[in-house]
């Protein structure tokens, strides 16, 4: 088998990953590996990540908003187009200016658009209010699954006392 | 550079840890970045350069990096960066020429380390021996939390922690560990485990070298998504599932011995012959014939050689570690030989 990227030397390199059931197979010669930045066996790849990404917003974030068209980043100066290219974004601040749209994708990519993990120890109190209202709502979403219309209409008592305190 | 450092092992070639007969090692990185700076890929050299200082400042200020050593990445040469890569120490991305103004800090038994200016502006990364995921995450888990008194990390109430990819944020974790899977390569059965795990949300690496057998059977396992889920939970289940990957190749291995013992012994002995006892090895070789030397351990085949050894001899062949060990610049065929001649020599030892 020859060399994908080459298609010259031999292919001795192969790579598979497997990201939700799509398999990525990469057959490469020692050389192109070593450019794709592949040095040790031992050192997983990161780049399969990537192009998955890239899919994923070739499917979905082509078109740009309208709204979008024109605007950028006030801190990085980072376009929308830019970052759909690249699939990086350029600073903290492009994640307020694209929002809408990277709700949309990390729901694609993460199955989910909230966080639950930990905060920086000076916002836990800010968070913890904000934290209790989602596992709420999870509770809440299972309870309805499962019928518990009793235990859901608790739940959603709860979560508008919270609401007010929010 | 780093003379001293090839010589030391670190701590997660130790062969310590729960399961360090298949588990090599347990590992979690955290993606950082500092409020109101633009991420790595876009900002100058200028706004590099203060990251780094920043960085530097906080670490200095904490306690935990007392031992620690600071490189940046303009004193590294190519073998360094690679040296560096074949220890864990940083990313491919980071052993990359381009883009200056990059650092790696280095902790004591190189059990904590981070790296500046990669594709974020901070990883932190602990790694340690054997199936130790808990106490890895407790360990970066302090590093983040002392770090984050002198620094302020991008944080969105939505979002969690903002990285340069939409794919690291939230928690910014990346939990994986390095397993040896021969059982279930040997048996064809990893397939049916990989379909396993990736239904759970966690991904597998592995390099295939040529003909059938994978390259010393090395895979790593690591979580897919970073956001939605808490860090403990995160871990949990990366722990659950290695525990059930441990128990399948277990039987894997029991098969193996039970259907084809001597053909398996066979292996592990020609294996050891080739090591010991042959004048030219490339690293692919060595790494195919250290997976049956830990199988042989492993099934108590062989005795006498401890799995410290194995796992240092799977870092010090490779490319970089063989010319700092020998302390100047090789060719692959002078590698090749070189290769030969330290595997004897510490076989021979053992």
């Amino acid at each position: 088998m020859l060399c994908q990227d080459c298609k010259k030397k031999e292919a001795t390199v192969h790579l598979t990953q497997i990201i939700n059931n799509k398999k990525i197979e990469l057959n490469l010669c020692r050389e192109c590996a070593e450019k794709r930045g592949f040095h040790s066996p031992l050192e997983g790849a990161s780049f399969p990540l990537a192009e998955f990404l890239a899919s994923i917003l070739d499917q979905s974030l082509k078109k740009v908003p309208t709204r979008l068209k024109e605007s950028k980043c006030s801190v990085c100066k980072i376009g929308y187009s830019d970052f759909v290219k690249a699939g990086r974004l350029g600073c903290g601040n492009c994640y307020k200016v694209f929002r809408e749209e990277l709700k949309d994708l990390l729901r694609k990519i993460h199955g989910s658009d909230q966080h639950r993990g930990k905060a920086p120890a000076a916002l836990e109190d800010v968070m913890k209010p904000i934290k209790d209202q989602r596992r709420l709502q999870e509770q809440l979403r299972k309870a309805v699954e499962s019928e518990d219309f009793e235990k859901a209409a608790k739940l959603r008592d709860k979560i508008k006392a919270l609401d007010k305190k929010l | 550079m780093f003379d001293e450092m090839v010589k030391e092992e670190a701590e997660w070639l130790s062969g310590e840890g729960k399961n360090s007969d298949i588990v090599l090692s347990s590992r979690v990185r955290l993606a950082r970045n500092i409020t109101g700076i633009p991420f790595p890929a876009v900002a100058d050299t200028d706004t590099r350069q203060k990251i780094l200082s920043y960085v530097k400042i906080a670490i200095d200020k904490g306690g935990a990096f007392k031992k620690g050593i600071f490189y940046n990445s303009s004193e590294l040469s190519r073998t360094d960066k690679d040296f560096l890569l074949e220890r864990h120490l940083v990313s491919p991305e980071f052993a990359k020429e381009q883009n200056g103004f990059k650092g790696i800090f280095i902790g004591e038994d190189e059990k904590i380390s981070i790296m500046i200016n990669e594709e974020d502006h901070l990883r932190l990364q602990a790694i340690r021996s054997g199936l130790e995921i808990k106490a890895t995450w407790e360990e970066v888990n302090r590093i983040d939390d002392e770090l984050s008194e002198f620094l302020e990390f991008d944080f969105d109430s939505d979002f969690g922690y903002l990285t340069s990819c939409p794919t690291n944020v939230g928690t910014g974790i990346r939990a994986s560990i390095l397993i040896h899977l021969p059982g279930l390569v040997l048996t064809r059965e990893l397939d049916k485990v990989i379909s396993r795990i990736t239904k759970m949300g966690l991904t597998v690496r592995g390099f295939y070298g040529e003909g059938t057998d994978v390259l010393g059977n090395l895979f790593q396992v690591s979580n897919q998504t970073t956001l939605g889920k808490s860090e403990e939970d995160i871990i949990e289940s990366l722990e659950k599932i290695t525990q059930q990957i441990i128990e399948y190749e277990g039987n894997s291995r029991a098969t193996l011995f039970r259907d084809a013992k001597e053909h398996i012994e066979d292996k592990i002995w020609r294996a050891y012959g080739i090591l010991k006892y042959a004048c030219v090895l490339t690293s692919d070789e060595v790494m195919n014939l250290l997976s049956a030397l830990r199988l042989g351990i492993g099934m108590g085949t062989l005795s006498g050689i401890d799995l410290k050894l194995i796992n240092q001899l799977l870092i010090l062949t490779q490319p970089a570690h063989l010319q700092k060990y020998y302390g100047y610049q090789m060719n692959a065929d002078q590698r090749d030989k070189k290769r030969a001649e330290l595997l004897r020599e510490r076989l021979e030892k053992s």
